[in-house]
């Protein structure tokens, strides 16, 4: 029997290098699995068409067409479907017994979640542009130039971002994939409770105001000021100061939830 | 470097509660370099729990364990770098190819990309998977799954081994062959803890048995030793099992049962 040589002795480094291996894995899922992942990145189009054609006819909105106004609220639901999917594989990996074994591994808890998380970047990119060519191909633009529409794609990825640390919290704290389906059926009264798909002063005053301040609102508005699209003009201070509010919600969310993370891992040793 | 360590196992008054029921109650257990102890117990013994103390999964509330020269709680990693599991709970991956798992987990083990590959290879062949090599686990049948999960604890050479009930669900011939490759890896020094509800596999496989319940050892021996302080009854109804055994691989036609042994493997 061969003894296989050690590359490295455990170092300070050498997480990077592990998160790196584990996000190469998720990738390789997609390509054992390319129906599914194939399913995944068409579903928000679905969406997008079922709105513009199907409800977009009795939507007025007063400053712009419908469609300038969906397609950055797409944008912003198609982040947040990115909760719903890590919470699944998380819990998916936790109820298999994978996350079991990459635990007997010399792998540190931070390289596990990060590998995740680098997955899930990887994957928002290619949502963010299926949906942007969606957008284009239903004659969505952008108005505003280069920089704004890269500044408005950042807002969205930082939020994926938190949302992902969300994801992977709730995937090891509800360990198996039939508990995960909670936060499916959730996802959705919470992309809806917000300014993503119709304006919130169409809403009775209570539920409006909850929707301004829900963090898809505050990226939502922020991206269509960026693209230079409708507004649905509100007037809250929310939607007045949405850029700075979708800088900040998605920084408050990781840093609630990162840590809940992490420290939901360590607790897998209990 | 490794080679240094004595690669035994100690554990030391292990104490485990799991809310406010016992999971352990000052479990304490020594298996010498280069052996194999059957940890032999009812379901709900604590079997588990003593394996995944030892693979650094789960910390105990108190007592001690060192594996390999390396202690369970303030070296995790040191240990991990020594030690396979073949686990109830712990998994593949079966979504990638048999191939693909070998490599990740030889990248985990932190082999550079070249030897994890030329591991893998070895592996497969060694395990009777280089022609599944490239399927997906998912279409693995649960003796190649077995083997792929013990070859993939194998990647990085471990001197310790930690199976956990390795052969449960298995028809017999693919727990026959399950044996055969642990007894391969015992005769190239490995030191093996296995759980099992089998007395029989016990048998087979260990030069020590220990008796677990309630989450402590409450007999250990050689398995000679054991048997002759078991009553008749007892021994009655566990010798009946490799009878029952014996009669499905006759009615299956698998007997006289054929196993990929090293002879023919070098007969090919």
């Amino acid at each position: 029997m061969s003894t296989p040589t050690v590359a490295a002795t455990p170092g300070s480094g050498l997480w990077v290098r592990d998160a790196a291996t584990l996000t190469r894995r998720i990738l390789l899922h997609w390509r054992q699995r390319p129906v599914s992942i194939a399913l995944a990145l068409l579903f928000p189009v679905l969406i997008v068409l079922m709105f513009r054609y199907l409800f977009g006819g009795a939507m007025a909105v007063p400053d712009g067409t419908y469609t300038d106004y969906l397609i950055p609220g797409m944008l912003t639901i198609a982040m947040l479907f990115g909760l719903e999917s890590v919470t699944l594989a998380v819990a998916t990996d936790t109820a298999k017994g994978v996350t079991e074994r990459i635990r007997t591994m010399p792998v540190s808890g931070i390289a596990v979640l990060v590998g995740r998380s680098w997955a899930d970047l990887i994957d928002a990119l290619a949502g963010l542009a299926v949906m942007v060519t969606t957008g284009l191909v239903v004659e969505w633009r952008p108005e505003h130039g280069l920089v704004p529409t890269l500044t408005a794609l950042g807002l969205l990825l930082w939020l994926r971002f938190a949302f992902t640390w969300i994801g992977i919290y709730l995937g090891l704290l509800l360990k198996t994939p039939e508990s995960a389906v909670t936060v499916q059926v959730l996802v959705w009264p919470i992309g809806f409770l917000s300014s993503a798909l119709v304006s919130p002063d169409t809403m009775p005053a209570w539920l409006g105001a909850i929707a301004t301040w829900n963090p898809l609102s505050a990226t939502a508005t922020a991206i269509r000021d960026l693209f230079g699209n409708s507004t649905w003009a509100t007037h809250s201070w929310a939607a007045n100061h949405s850029v700075p509010l979708a800088a900040l919600w998605p920084a408050v969310l990781t840093l609630i939830f990162l840590p809940l993370a992490y420290r939901q891992y360590r607790l897998l040793a209990r | 470097m490794r080679s240094d360590l004595p690669a035994g196992i100690t554990a030391l008054n292990l104490r485990k509660l799991y809310g406010t029921e016992t999971g352990l109650n000052g479990f304490s257990l020594q298996v010498q370099p280069g052996t194999v102890c059957g940890l032999l117990g009812p379901n709900g013994a604590g079997k588990t729990t003593v394996l995944r103390i030892l693979a650094t999964l789960l910390r105990p509330d108190a007592g001690h364990a060192s594996v390999a020269g390396c202690d369970v709680i303030r070296q995790p990693k040191q240990v991990r770098y020594r030690i396979g599991l073949v686990g109830q709970n712990a998994s593949v991956d079966e979504i990638l190819t048999g191939r693909q798992n070998l490599e990740l987990f030889g990248r985990l083990g932190h082999l550079t990309a070249r030897t994890a590959r030329m591991r893998a290879s070895e592996l497969l062949d060694r395990f009777g998977l280089a022609e599944a090599a490239d399927r997906s686990v998912a279409e693995y049948s649960g003796g190649m799954r077995r083997r792929l999960d013990l070859a993939t604890s194998l990647v990085l050479s471990p001197p310790v081994l930690f199976l956990d009930e390795p052969t449960t669900g298995l028809d017999p011939a693919a727990r026959i062959q399950v044996w055969a490759h642990i007894r391969e890896l015992v005769g190239t020094g490995t030191t093996v803890l296995l759980t099992t509800q089998y007395l029989e596999e016990a048998d087979q496989l260990a030069d020590q048995i220990a008796l677990i319940d309630g989450g402590r050892i409450v007999a250990e021996g050689t398995p000679d030793e054991l048997k002759a302080r078991v009553g008749p009854d007892r021994v009655e109804t566990v010798t009946r099992k490799p009878t029952l055994d014996e009669v499905f691989l006759h009615l299956t036609g698998q007997a006289p049962i054929t196993l990929r042994t090293k002879a023919t493997e070098a007969a090919r």
